[in-house]
């Protein structure tokens, strides 16, 4: 394997020929450069799309820090490097290799992917190939790292289940220590068969070994451990584990409290997607909008304080010199100290120059005022996400903002010097009509005429309609996607409204992205042949129109007998057995389910912090909210024994 | 005030450009709190100045930088503030202060000096009649960018250093003046050497007094 300094020379060949080479090079103030003999276990976290947009990745900061704060522990990074690099490395025969040591990757003990979203699957494959690991589990030895995954995408582990040795499916803070630590039992008993020829119990510890306790750890999910089998139809029949040590559901993990944000986020060298810090406020979210996964799968709502959110900041900003900070969440607004939190970090940054980002408002005035103390440049426009404009559509979806509400807001918004605004929406969400989408033309232009009534015919606006596609542990995740000729006619119909005015934007995603994503999303384990085969014949960067290769996808499908449309135009049987059946992250199927038809009848379920539905979050976790009572969770606070709430209340299905 | 910081750029920080290193310096004046002076306008700039761009993939010893700070500051506890906030492969040599009233800083720099090693060595014996014929020439046009220039008045100086194990390395000094700028790699490429298997170095930037 190559030294650092004999990838170096490498690299000096053909940087200076690749677009950006300051992605290649690591160098960033607050990386973290441990020595590399001082520690047992090895880890390298892979963000697999390209540095300028990885890099922003807090996930898997958050995993870095956990790692390099371990003394026996070192935690490096790599990206999928663009294309005109990935050619050139070839050409040289460099393989891909952490940025901090220009080690190559197959020199670690552990490969740790982040996997937010589905079009990156193709990246993860192409990176192990880069990094000369065996692309499939089963190929992989006692020489070659142990590679797991994490994020969103693994709450359907199944499409990817040939290449992951074992997934974390929820939060990472804590498991991946436990996972460090069987690495390194696994790294002693190596050294031990090294010295120690036979004979010690110790020795016997392999690669499989340490999958078998991967398994026992609560969230690792070791697919090798679980074999499917196939009903008649082609749908699942069950997912069942095949030892012992694997449990029949892989509960997600979580983490009861919070812990502190990282502050000593790395700096780029060069201008990248966000330039920034970010800071969590809150986990999880209670609006249950039924197209939302990220708000199903990180439930329960844990807040930070205050006082940690601000403190945070400041010395983050300090230790970055970034000119932005983000409070992250997936609905600001419901951050219960909202106005307190704004007010302090208003008076904790006066007179610096930062920007503020506050995503995820709700439309009504309070919002606005909330930007306003911000002191926000009026330059970068006011976003807000309607997501439907029918009402109909808006219960179905379980996003209920009337018209008049939203023209209140956005008028607020123009006269109080905004002249940007802009409105994302969402078109493909369940029996969908034309009209629900001609609902979103006439309110996009009622905004903007209304604001010209306000504030003149400086006002514009910009639409972004995204296509919804139905994803795992979601109410919808029964339903079939809208078919490509639907969008496509709800697509022209919006342009043929909409470009008319000149003031008004709108942007869309093409059918092919929205297809890619859904395969994907509800795929089970024959989908990943697909992507093998996909990706073998050249698809990679599939969230890029560099990179995208649609009949590349359609010829895997057609290699290996299966049908597309099975997997996105198929409304899902009642009773069906999903591919993610043996995966919760705790939102029983039943309270889902439950969810699902109370969308068909039009039922709106307001806020759970209002009043618990019981969606299977307190049951699973009543130890955790026992011991961490207070107003830190904003779920009900529990009392009575664990062990009988349990009983009560089974987890999947009924 | 205005200072005057020569810093190194090595490493990994070869491979920043120009602009990106400007912001990597506003971002370190923010990190050691220093209070960097800001133009007026809609979108305020601090006041840093390069002397030079440095072309991507070089490294330096001697890059000069001019800023103004709105408030005194004690040029010892400016290096000391500024040296924690660095990302490791820049290094401050020195900071002073400098006359607010000089001229700017781009149009006082005379010229560059560099020391460029060969990866791919050529003997020296014929590196130095190649470098004889060159520094004997009158004039040397080159095109560049599809525009021709005469190279020949832009090297001030270029030399050949042999060393004891028969290795050699060159030495030269070219202009860089604004409008007059000699690239270290049109000098190889007129000495007949392919650019990537030199690694440039630029040792000192040189000012008019
Ligand atoms: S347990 Fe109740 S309060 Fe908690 S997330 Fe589920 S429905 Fe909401």
């Amino acid at each position: 394997m190559f030294t650092p300094e004999q990838i170096e020379a490498k690299l000096e060949r053909i940087l200076l020929k690749v677009e950006r080479p300051g992605r290649y090079v690591g160098g960033e103030l607050n990386a973290t450069i441990k020595d590399w003999d001082s520690v047992t276990a090895r880890a390298a976290f892979i963000f697999p799309d390209i540095y300028d947009i990885g890099i922003s990745n807090v996930g898997l900061k958050v995993l870095y820090d956990q790692v390099n704060q371990r003394e026996d522990a070192l935690a490096q990074r790599a990206y999928a490097p663009w294309l005109d690099m990935e050619t050139l490395m070839r050409q040289h025969g460099i393989p891909l290799y952490a940025l901090e040591s220009k080690r190559p990757l197959a020199c670690f003990d552990l490969i740790g992917f982040t996997l937010p979203y589905e079009t990156l699957y193709t990246n993860a494959l192409n990176i192990l190939d880069l990094a000369g690991i065996p692309i499939r589990s089963a190929d992989r030895d006692e020489s070659h790292p142990i590679v797991i995954a994490g994020g969103h995408s693994a709450t359907n582990p199944e499409p990817m289940h040939a290449f992951i040795d074992a997934f974390v499916v929820g939060e990472g803070e804590e498991v991946i220590h436990e996972i460090i630590d069987v690495i390194i039992k696994w790294k002693a008993c190596a050294e031990q068969r090294r010295s120690v020829e036979s004979g010690n119990p110790l020795s016997t510890f392999h690669r499989e070994d340490v999958l078998r306790e991967f398994a026992k750890l609560p969230g690792v999910y070791v697919p090798r451990f679980y074999q499917t089998t196939y009903m008649e139809d082609g749908t699942v029949a069950a997912t069942e584990p095949v030892i012992p040590e694997a449990p029949r559901l892989v509960k997600k993990r979580i983490v009861a409290k919070l812990p502190p944000p990282p502050i000593k986020f790395i700096v780029p060298n060069i201008d990248v997607v966000h330039n920034r810090v970010s800071v969590e406020i809150m986990r999880g979210c209670t609006r249950g909008c039924r197209f939302c996964q990220a708000g199903m799968i990180t439930r329960p709502v844990r807040e930070r304080s205050v006082q940690e959110v601000v403190d945070a900041a400041d010395a983050a900003v300090r230790s970055t010199g970034f000119e932005e900070l983000a409070l992250m969440s997936l609905s600001s607004s419901d951050y219960t100290y909202i106005k307190d939190l704004v007010d302090a970090i208003s008076k904790r940054f006066e007179g610096r120059k930062l920007t503020v980002s506050l995503p995820s408002l709700r439309i009504e005035s309070v919002s606005i005022e909330l930007m306003e103390k911000l002191k926000q440049h009026r330059s970068g426009g006011f976003t807000l996400a309607p997501e439907a404009a029918s009402e109909r559509m808006r219960r179905i979806i379980n996003k209920f903002i009337p018209d008049e509400d939203i023209i209140k807001t956005t008028n607020e918004i123009y006269s109080r010097g905004w002249t940007t605004i802009k409105l994302y929406f969402m078109i493909g969400h369940p029996s969908e009509t034309l009209e629900d989408v001609q609902a979103i033309a006439d309110l996009c232009k009622r905004v903007i005429a209304e604001g010209r009534k306000v504030a003149g015919w400086k006002v514009k606006l910009n639409a972004g309609v995204s296509t919804f596609v139905p994803k795992p542990q979601t109410p919808f995740q029964w339903v079939s996607c809208d078919t490509r000729a639907n969008i496509l006619e709800k697509q022209a119909l919006l342009k043929r409204e909409l470009f008319k005015d000149r003031n008004i934007k709108l942007s869309w995603t093409k059918p092919d992205d929205t297809l890619i994503e859904a395969w994907l999303s509800r795929g089970d384990r024959r989908i990943a042949e697909v992507i093998y085969t996909a990706w073998k014949n050249g698809a990679k960067f599939d969230a890029w129109e560099e990179g995208r290769k649609f009949d590349t996808w359609i010829a895997a499908f057609e290699e290996h007998g299966l049908d597309p449309a099975f997997y996105t135009y198929r409304q899902r049987r009642t009773d069906e057995v999903f591919p993610w059946e043996h995966i919760t992250t705790a939102v029983r199927k039943n309270f889902l389910f439950q969810d699902f038809r109370m969308s068909l009848e039009g039922q709106i379920r307001v806020d759970c912090r209002l009043n618990c539905y019981a969606c299977g979050i307190l049951p699973t976790f009543a130890n955790l909210r026992r011991d961490n009572p207070g107003e830190g969770w904003k779920c009900p606070e529990v009392k009575s024994p664990t062990k009988k709430m349990e009983m009560e209340l089974p987890l999947v299905g009924d | 005030m205005r200072i005057r910081i020569t810093f190194t750029k090595q490493g990994a920080l070869r491979y920043i450009g120009h602009l990106d290193l400007h912001r990597l310096w506003e971002r370190a004046m923010r990190r050691a709190e220093l209070p960097l002076s800001y133009s007026q306008g809609f979108h305020p700039q601090p006041k840093i100045s390069l002397a030079a761009a440095l072309p991507l993939g070089f490294s330096s010893r001697a890059e000069v930088m001019d800023v103004r700070l709105n408030e005194e500051i004690a040029v010892e506890d400016l290096s000391a503030r500024l040296k924690d906030s660095l990302p490791p492969d820049i290094k401050v040599v020195q900071v002073r202060t400098v006359d607010e009233k000089l001229p700017a800083l781009q149009t006082q720099t005379l010229s560059a000096a560099y020391d460029v090693h060969l990866t791919e060595p050529v003997a020296g014996s014929e590196l130095k009649r190649r470098v004889e014929g060159l520094m004997m020439s009158e004039s040397l046009i080159r095109e560049r960018r599809g525009k021709s220039y005469d190279l020949r008045p832009l090297v001030e100086m270029l030399s050949v250093v042999g060393m004891a194990d028969g290795s050699s390395w060159l030495k030269m000094t070219l202009a860089a003046r604004e409008g007059a700028t000699g690239r270290p790699e049109e000098v190889l490429g007129a000495l007949g050497i392919e650019a990537d298997t030199a690694r440039v170095e630029r040792t000192r930037l040189i000012f008019k007094e």
